[in-house]
């Protein structure tokens, strides 16, 4: 490492040990360390918003390229700031309405198909056999059914229902403990990384 | 009180320090991990290998620094594997943090495999609003992303001569923490069919298998241990691998203290928690 | 008609929108493509709300003694960014605003949400418990993922088949069951946008 890269380094090990520090309880390290990585991303997005965002898509258009019609919309996201008058924030619900109606209407057909159709196809798609992967499908189609009965609370669970949702339940808490099992490796691969980080400092201050 | 009735209340901060312990042990001495191959992982491994140099693979980059451990490593892998293979990749990230992630990689991974910015890579840059800047991309690239993130236009860029959209481009590679694999599943290969692999954090992971079952994922990269998984295959070990010593001790301490806890709980004849019972 | 042209707007472009997706002709994919690009650059120009509600909060909060240091720090990191990224070329590699960027921004963000690793542990000793079949079947589970991790010799073979079975079957069931459900429900309030009956996104007069 440079000297730059050390003292660069040196202050995100500070920082490091400054968030760690609330494990023993709040303490103004921690609170300074959390305010300053709030004004320090919001100062990097408004830059990255002005320089690459607003510049390619709204200035440059509109000023360089005579793209007059891109006024419409930068017009529409302008009156989105009414929202924080009082007497003038009904005017934002205009930009509010375009986008959202937009993006409604493109959803549905792409919101059936994804999680709906696909996924139906994928369940009963597959053959039923007496070999392992035909076993599997009848697993997979009785294990979804039951599944999705437990989540149907139109009818008691009584009954047929009763034992379908009961199994559907037994399902699901497979599949949260399977989450919570990768959720456990996920959570430790975040400490681990600032573990290796600071290790790598200490042998390149002691190192030299 | 008893031992175990004391254990039972333990203060968490005995905990924290315990596991504070277990992940500084392998910093004194590490030690090599086996690490078995998924087939989920071996897909997306093998989808990029068969392509041919000059071929294209988009890669979206959609993580921040609070993810960057489980993520960065399959990103560096998979971006070796492209780079190794005279791939030309597409860039793009719709995390607000995303563009420091790509420059961070791009700009050290370019210069290890000889890579020019416009010839063998490009990147497009960051737009707000992912489910419609992905519906945007599978019209044309353009419409979005007029310029690159450095402000060049894309007609100039000799690499995007002719590349249009998601059509022109054999796969893209998703590397997230986030919901921005749902709009990738639902406005990306929903509405355009093109093949979609995920990297994603192991919070996540469980949540997409489905996916893989019904073909619209061909592959998934699952946290750090399918990091570790890819760089395998790659043959670039990096600090994917490198966890998995970590990973093991820490994994044994939490298994241990749930061991512990529930012994502790049988052997107090406790039947009923303050932390709630739970239907039988 | 503060309320009710803006529904009528969302109900008429919803519409569209989803009519336009059967429709394949050059005037409708020329549609789509205006409407996605009009969209992107109404939401750019709305980003900086957000940006503007936390600094003039914090601007406020200079004059509230217990605060103002606190504020003071929030505001000096928001200035040291745009200070150093008043060029196009800061966001490269190599330019002080990139590298306050890795220095300041990457270390906090990571290491605060490696504090996780602690709270799962401490939640996992603490609540983990097999209290009921349910809480059973959720712990067992959860073990046989975690054992993956272990180097068990024999054992690790079956354990690696046995976690693979569970994410790829009853795991991949119950999350599509929970999907299709989810699906669903996003299908429905889009129509119920679309139709005027979910007004919520309007807010209040």
């Amino acid at each position: 490492m440079t000297t730059y890269q050390l003292i660069g380094n040196g202050i995100a090990a500070f920082l490091t040990l400054c968030i760690f520090s609330f494990l023993y309880k709040d303490n103004p390290f921690y609170k300074f360390a959390e305010r300053l990585v709030a004004g320090v991303a919001t100062g990097y997005f408004t830059m990255l918003l002005f320089w690459t965002n607003f510049q390619d898509k709204v200035w440059q258009p509109i000023v360089h390229n005579g793209q007059y019609e891109y006024i419409i919309p930068a017009f529409l996201g302008v009156i989105m700031w009414t929202r924080f008058s009082k007497k003038w924030s009904w005017v934002s619900r205009y930009s509010i309405a375009f986008y959202i109606g937009i993006g409604s209407g493109v959803s549905i057909t792409v919101y059936l198909y994804t999680y709906l159709f696909k996924q139906l196809q994928a369940t009963i798609g597959v053959p039923i056999s007496l070999g392992f992967a035909g076993v599997n499908t009848l697993v997979i189609v009785v294990a979804v059914l039951s599944a999705l009965f437990y989540f149907f609370f139109s009818m008691p669970h009584t009954g047929v229902i009763g034992v379908l949702s009961r199994f559907g339940i037994y399902i699901i808490m497979i599949g949260f403990g399977a989450g919570f099992g990768l959720t456990v490796m996920g959570r430790v691969a975040l400490l681990v990384q600032r573990v290796i980080f600071l290790k790598n400092y200490v042998i390149a201050l002691v190192g030299g | 009180m008893t031992f175990l009735e004391k254990m039972m209340q333990i203060d968490r901060r005995w905990i924290y320090l315990a596991i504070g312990l277990a992940v500084i042990i392998p910093t004194i001495k590490s030690f090599n991990v086996p690490v078995t191959v998924s087939p989920e992982v071996r897909k997306i491994y093998d989808f990029v290998s068969k392509l041919k140099p000059g071929e294209y693979v988009f890669v979206c980059v959609d993580y921040d620094p609070t993810s960057m451990a489980e993520l960065n490593p399959m990103t560096i892998a998979i971006v070796n594997q492209a780079f190794a293979g005279d791939l030309k990749v597409i860039f793009v990230t719709l995390s607000q943090f995303g563009p420091g992630m790509v420059e961070q990689i791009t700009s050290e991974l370019a210069e290890k495999h000889h890579k020019t910015r416009g010839q063998d890579y490009v990147f497009l840059g960051y737009r707000p609003y992912p489910a419609i800047t992905i519906m945007a991309l599978g019209v044309d690239f353009r419409v979005p992303f007029p310029l690159d993130y450095y402000g060049t236009p894309l007609d100039s860029l000799p690499m995007m001569s002719g590349i249009k959209n998601f059509s022109d481009v054999k796969g893209v590679i998703e590397i997230t923490s986030g919901n921005t694999a749902d709009f990738w599943l639902i406005y990306g290969n929903g509405r355009y069919g093109f093949p979609l692999a995920l990297g994603i954090t192991g919070v996540m992971s469980s949540n997409y298998y489905q996916y893989l079952q019904s073909g619209q994922l061909f592959g998934i990269i699952p946290g750090v241990k399918g990091a570790a998984e890819y760089e395998r295959l790659v043959g670039f070990p990096g600090e994917g691998m490198e966890q998995m010593a970590y990973q093991v001790i820490a994994h044994s301490v939490i298994i241990l203290f749930i061991i512990l806890s529930n012994v502790a709980y049988f052997a107090t004849g406790r039947k009923k928690s303050g932390l709630g019972g739970g239907a039988r | 008609m503060k309320r009710e042209i803006p529904i009528l707007l969302v109900g008429i472009s919803g519409f569209i929108m989803f009519l336009q997706y059967f429709v394949p002709t050059d005037w409708s994919e020329e549609l789509f493509k205006y409407s996605q690009d009009w969209v992107i650059v109404i939401g750019i120009l709305a980003m900086p709300l957000g940006i503007w509600s936390l600094i003039r909060a914090n601007v406020a909060k200079l004059k509230v003694p217990d605060e103002r240091f606190y504020s003071a720090v929030l505001l000096a990191g928001f200035l040291a960014m745009v200070l150093t990224g008043l060029s196009r070329q800061s966001l490269e590699m190599g330019s002080i605003h990139m590298d306050l960027f890795t220095y300041l921004l990457i270390p906090i963000q990571a290491t605060i949400f490696s504090l996780l690793a602690f709270f799962i542990a401490s939640a996992a000793y603490r609540a983990f418990r097999a209290r009921s079949v349910l809480a059973t079947i959720l712990l067992v589970t959860a073990f046989l993922v975690m054992l993956r991790f272990i180097p068990l010799g024999p054992f690790s073979t079956g354990n690696l088949s046995a976690v693979a079975w569970i994410l790829s079957v009853p795991n991949m069931a119950a999350n599509r069951a929970i999907m299709m459900g989810i699906g669903l429900g996003a299908t429905a309030t889009a129509i119920k946008i679309i139709l005027g009956i979910e007004r919520t996104y309007m807010g209040h007069d």
